[in-house]
C-alpha cells in the first residue's frame, strides 16, 4: 500500500536530522499515519497485546535474571530468594511467569482469528510464515524458561521434551548428547537453557520486527476480507488504533492482574515447587497449558505405522501439527479470504477451535480409558481440517456475496443486523 | 452520522471540551507507567538478606590484649583491636600538629573503651587491606603503596590522606559491641 | 452489543485454556475429596491471623521442626510485618537458643542471629534417612505450596475465579487429620501409618499430633481449644506463611492494581469512544 509521507521537518534541527536518519519521517509513517481499516473490531487488538507482552517479559525477565543463579545447586533456592527477599521480588516473578500464559493466551487468540478471517491468504502469506516462526520461538523460549526454577517439573519437562530428540533414528541419540551436554539432563542443560531462554526474546522482537513489516506492506487485513479501496475505508493509526489498542491492553492487563496478586500459582503446578530430583518422577507430569493441544498430539499416537515405531509417529505428528501452519496460506484454496462470508466453513472453523480446546483438556488427562481413543479422534481432525477441509471447501462451497468495499460494508451495517457473528462486531452510534 | 463521512485523516480532536477527558486518561496513564517503573528500579536497591546483615553483634570477651581480629562487615573487613596501655599512651601523646588529618584519639575510640579500636580495614588511598603492628608508627602498613598508620589507626605518611574509616558502631555492654 | 460479546467470548476462551491443566490430577483412586477450608488467608481480602501464625509456630517448633528443615525461613521473617509478628526481642532470644554452622569461627558453630536461617535438624539427607527409617521428611519452607487438592470437573473452573490458592494447607489439614485405623482388609506395611489422605495411604510419618499435646498460651483473643484439629489448622497457616511470607502484602497491592486499572480502563474506553464517534466504522 504506497501511500506518501505528509511529514514536513517542522525546523532546521529535524530537517538536519531528516536529511542523514529519516527517522522521525519514518515513525510518522508506520506508527501515526499507516492507513488502517477503519472497520477492524476487537480481535485485531491482540497484535498490539503481544507486542505489549514480549516488553512485559523481556523487562520482567531482565530483572529476573539479576537476582537468579544458574546453578542445579543454586537455581531453585535463587528463585525462591527472589520471591522472598528481592523488593517487590515476588510480584516481579509473578508477573513473568503469569506473563508467559497470557502471552500465550494472547497469541493464541491471535493465530485463530487470522485462521478465521483468512489473514494468511495473499499477499499476506510472508506475515503469517513469519508469525508461526515467532509461535515456534515462543514454544521454545517458554518451554526453556520453565526449566529454569530447577523444580520437579521443571527437570522431567526438560528430560521428556528433550527425549523427543532421541526419536530421530541414527542420529537421535548423539543430538540429545549435544543437547544436553551430557547423558542426561543436568547443570550444562540447565545453564545453556538460561543463556538461550536469555537470548531467545530478543531474536523473536527481531522477527516481530519482520512480522510488522511484511504487515505494512499490504496492510492489515479486516473482517470483511475486502481490500482497502480507497482512503475512504481507512483511518490513520494514531490516534484511532492506538488509543483503541492501549484501552484492550488495560482491559487484558485485568486478568492478568487478578492472577498474578491473588493466585499466581494456579496456572502452574505444585510439584514444581519440589526440588529437582533426576532419581523421583512425579506421579503425573503435565506440561504447561498452554503446550496441553500439541502434548496430546504426541501421547495420541501409540501404535507402530509400518516401519516407523510410535515414539518416533508421535514426534512426527507432534511436529506435523506445528510445521502444517506454515502452508496454511497454500492448503486453503478458498478465493473468499474472510470466514464471516464462508458459511460452511464456520462449522467446520468452530469444531476446530473445540476440537482444540479438547486437545488441552486431553493433554492433561490421564492417558487411559475413554481418554485414549478421544485423542487420537481430535488428533485426526486436527490434522484433516488442515489437509482435507481447507483444500477441498474452497471448491465446493458457495461463499455469501461480498460487499464491494469496506465503507460499503460499514455503511450496510449501520442498522443493526440480527445474530451476527462476531466477524462482524461493530458498535454503532 | 453523515452518509459520506471521512473525518479519519483530519488531525486529530480539536481542543476544547474534550480536553478535560484526554488530560484525565493522560494523568491516569502517568501515574500507571511511573508505578510500574518504581518497583523495577527498587529492586536493585539491597535485598531483604543483605539489609538483615547491615547491623551485626560482635562479641569482644575472646580477644586478648595485644590481640587483633577482622571480621566481616557490610561485606567489608573491619579491625577490632584490643590496644595495650603503651598503644593508648602513644597514640594519645601525638599532638594534633604532627596529623594529616587531625583527629584525637578520643575521636577514635568511645569513651571507657579506649582500649578498642575498631576500624574499616581498607587504607583510605586506594582501598587495600593494610598489615597490622607493623609501619613506622606502630600501627599498621599498607604494603601497596606505602602508608603507615599509627597506633590510633591515623594516617601519619604516605598517600592516604584520610584516617583509617571508622564504623558506626556502640557498645551494647562491656564485651558486646554492635557495629552499624 | 456483540463487541461485548466478543471481549466475553475471548475471555472464555483464554480461561477455558487456563483450566485445562486443573483437570490434570482426576485419577481415579479411593481417596476422598479434601475439604476446602475456610482460612483467613484466602481471596483477594485474605490476611493472615497473627494469632494463628504464632500459634502454629509454636506447633511446627515443637513438633515438626524436630524432624522437617525449614532452610529457606530466617529467624528475621518471624518477626516482620505480615507474619507471626513476633517482637524483634523475642526472635533475638529464640535464634540464640539455636546453633547455625559458620566455618569461620571456633569450633564450627555458633549462635544464630535473627538473619541466620533456621538450622536443619539433621546434616544430610543420609542421617535424616537413617534416623527415620529411611523415610526422608520434606523440607518445609514452600510445602505449603508444594502440595495441592483436586477438585473434579467441573468445579475446578471456579478456581480461577475465587482465586483459590489454599490448596496446600487444605491438604496439609487433612493429612494431619487423617489418620485413622485402616480399612477393613488393608494391611498397612511395617512402620506406616493409614491415612486417608495420604496418596497410597501409607505413610511413613507416624501421627504427629494429639489432643493436648501442645499446650497454647492464654492468647490476646482468649483461649483457643487444643485439640489435633485446632493444631492441624494453626500449623497449616503457618506453613502456608513460611511458604508466602508476603502474601498479604501482596493481595493489598493487588487491590489497589485492580482498582487503578478498571479506571483506567474506563477512561482509555471514554477515549477511545469520543476518537470513534465521527467514524463510521
Amino acid at each position: 500500500m504506497a501511500h506518501e509521507s505528509s511529514y514536513v521537518p517542522g525546523n532546521a534541527v529535524e530537517k538536519w536530522i531528516d536529511d542523514r536518519l529519516p527517522i522521525i519521517r519514518w515513525s510518522k509513517e508506520h506508527l501515526m499515519d499507516y492507513p488502517t481499516p477503519k472497520n477492524l473490531n476487537y480481535w485485531w487488538t491482540f497484535g498490539a497485546i503481544l507486542a505489549f507482552m514480549l516488553g512485559v517479559q523481556i523487562v520482567t525477565g531482565i530483572v529476573l535474571a539479576m537476582h537468579y543463579t544458574p546453578h542445579v545447586s543454586l537455581a531453585f533456592d535463587s528463585v525462591e530468594h527472589i520471591r522472598r527477599d528481592v523488593n517487590g521480588g515476588r510480584v516481579i516473578q509473578a508477573v513473568h511467569t503469569t506473563g508467559a500464559s497470557m502471552f500465550f493466551a494472547a497469541v493464541y487468540i491471535h493465530m485463530f482469528r487470522g485462521l478465521y478471517f483468512g489473514s494468511y491468504k495473499a499477499p499476506r502469506e510472508i506475515l503469517w510464515i513469519l508469525g508461526v516462526i515467532i509461535f515456534v520461538l515462543m514454544v521454545t523460549t517458554a518451554f526453556m524458561g520453565y526449566v529454569l526454577p530447577w523444580g520437579q517439573m521443571s527437570f522431567w519437562a526438560a528430560t521428556v521434551i528433550t527425549n523427543i530428540v532421541g526419536a530421530i533414528p541414527v542420529i537421535g541419540n548423539p543430538i540429545l548428547e549435544l543437547l544436553r551436554g551430557g547423558f542426561a539432563v543436568d547443570n550444562a542443560t540447565l545453564n545453556r537453557f538460561f543463556s538461550l531462554h536469555y537470548l531467545l526474546p530478543f531474536v523473536i522482537a527481531a522477527v516481530v520486527a519482520l512480522h510488522i513489516w511484511a504487515l505494512h506492506v499490504p496492510g492489515n487485513s479486516n473482517p470483511t476480507g475486502v481490500e482497502v479501496k480507497s482512503s475512504r475505508d481507512t483511518v490513520p493509526f494514531h490516534p484511532y488504533y492506538t488509543m483503541k489498542d492501549l484501552f484492550a491492553i488495560v482491559v487484558f492487563c485485568i486478568p492478568f492482574a487478578w492472577f498474578v496478586f491473588f493466585a499466581p500459582d494456579i496456572l502452574g503446578h505444585p510439584d514444581n515447587y519440589i526440588m529437582a530430583n533426576s532419581q523421583v518422577t512425579p506421579t503425573h507430569i503435565v506440561p504447561e497449558w498452554y503446550f496441553l493441544p500439541f502434548y496430546a498430539i504426541l501421547r495420541a499416537i501409540d501404535f507402530n505405522i509400518f516401519f516407523i515405531d510410535s515414539k518416533l509417529g508421535g514426534v512426527i505428528f507432534f511436529a506435523g501439527a506445528i510445521l502444517v501452519l506454515f502452508f496454511v496460506p497454500w492448503l486453503d484454496t478458498s478465493k473468499v479470504r474472510s470466514g464471516s462470508f464462508r458459511p460452511i466453513f464456520k462449522w467446520f472453523y468452530w469444531l476446530f477451535v473445540a476440537n482444540f480446546v479438547l486437545l488441552a483438556y486431553l493433554g492433561s488427562a490421564p492417558a487411559e480409558g475413554i481418554f485414549v481413543l478421544l485423542s487420537k479422534i481430535a488428533t485426526a481432525y486436527y490434522f484433516i481440517y488442515f489437509l482435507i477441509v481447507l483444500p477441498l471447501l474452497g471448491r465446493f462451497e458457495t461463499p455469501r456475496e461480498l460487499p464491494t468495499s469496506i465503507s460499503e460494508s460499514v455503511l450496510k451495517h449501520s442498522t443493526p443486523v440480527g445474530g451476527a457473528d462476531p466477524a462482524l462486531a461493530k458498535t454503532t452510534h | 452520522m453523515a452518509t459520506q463521512s471521512n473525518l479519519a485523516h483530519q488531525d486529530a480532536p480539536q481542543p476544547g471540551r474534550r480536553d478535560f477527558l484526554y488530560i484525565a486518561a493522560g494523568a491516569v496513564g502517568a501515574v500507571g507507567v511511573a508505578g510500574v517503573t518504581w518497583p523495577l528500579i527498587n529492586q536493585l536497591n539491597p535485598d531483604a538478606s543483605v539489609l538483615a546483615l547491615a547491623s551485626i553483634e560482635f562479641d569482644l570477651s575472646g580477644i586478648e590484649e595485644g590481640q587483633s581480629v577482622t571480621i566481616k562487615w557490610r561485606g567489608l573487613p573491619v579491625f577490632v583491636r584490643h590496644r595495650t596501655a603503651a598503644e593508648i599512651a602513644e597514640a594519645q601523646a601525638v599532638p594534633l600538629s604532627d596529623l594529616k588529618d587531625p583527629e584525637t584519639d578520643e575521636q577514635r575510640t568511645k569513651p571507657g573503651h579506649e582500649q578498642w579500636l575498631i576500624m574499616i580495614a581498607n587504607c583510605t588511598h586506594l582501598g587495600c587491606v593494610p598489615v597490622g603492628e607493623s609501619g613506622d608508627f606502630d600501627g599498621w602498613f599498607c604494603p601497596c603503596h606505602g602508608s603507615h598508620y599509627d597506633s590510633a589507626g591515623r594516617i601519619r605518611k604516605g598517600p592516604a590522606p584520610k584516617n583509617l574509616v571508622l564504623p558506626p558502631y556502640e557498645f551494647v555492654s562491656d564485651t558486646l559491641v554492635k557495629i552499624g | 452489543m456483540i463487541k461485548t460479546k466478543a471481549i466475553i467470548g475471548a475471555l472464555l476462551v483464554s480461561i477455558l485454556f487456563a483450566a485445562a491443566p486443573a483437570a490434570a490430577q482426576e485419577g481415579g483412586h479411593s481417596t476422598p475429596e479434601i475439604k476446602k477450608e475456610p482460612w483467613s488467608f484466602a481471596g483477594p481480602f485474605g490476611t493472615y491471623d497473627r494469632n494463628q501464625l504464632q500459634r502454629g509456630f509454636q506447633v511446627f517448633r515443637e513438633v515438626c521442626a524436630s524432624c522437617h528443615g525449614a532452610r529457606l525461613m530466617a529467624f528475621r521473617n518471624l518477626s516482620e510485618p505480615g507474619g507471626p509478628e513476633f517482637t524483634e526481642g523475642q526472635v533475638k532470644a529464640l535464634a540464640a537458643e539455636y546453633d547455625v554452622a559458620d566455618p569461620s569461627v571456633a569450633g564450627g558453630t555458633r549462635p544464630a542471629v535473627p538473619a541466620d536461617r533456621w538450622p536443619s535438624p539433621f546434616a544430610n539427607e543420609q542421617e535424616a534417612r537413617d534416623a527415620n527409617g529411611g523415610a526422608l521428611p520434606p523440607d518445609f519452607s514452600v510445602i505449603a505450596k508444594a502440595r495441592g487438592t483436586t477438585q473434579p470437573f467441573p468445579w475446578w473452573i471456579l478456581n480461577y475465579f475465587t482465586a483459590y490458592s489454599e490448596g496446600g494447607p487444605d491438604y496439609i489439614h487433612a493429612v494431619l487429620t487423617g489418620y485413622h485405623e485402616p480399612p477393613a482388609g488393608v494391611t498397612v506395611p511395617e512402620g506406616m501409618h493409614y491415612n486417608e489422605y495420604f496418596p497410597g495411604h501409607n505413610i511413613a510419618m507416624a501421627p504427629p499430633l494429639s489432643d493436648g499435646a501442645i499446650t497454647y498460651e492464654e492468647g490476646e483473643t482468649g483461649s483457643v481449644p487444643q485439640t489435633t484439629d485446632q493444631y492441624a489448622r494453626d500449623v497449616s497457616a503457618f506453613l502456608m506463611w513460611m511458604a508466602e511470607p508476603h502474601l498479604v502484602a501482596r493481595k493489598e497491592a493487588g487491590l489497589q492494581v485492580i482498582a487503578f486499572l478498571l479506571l483506567f480502563a474506563g477512561l482509555m474506553y471514554l477515549v477511545k469512544r469520543k476518537l470513534w464517534a465521527k467514524v463510521e466504522h
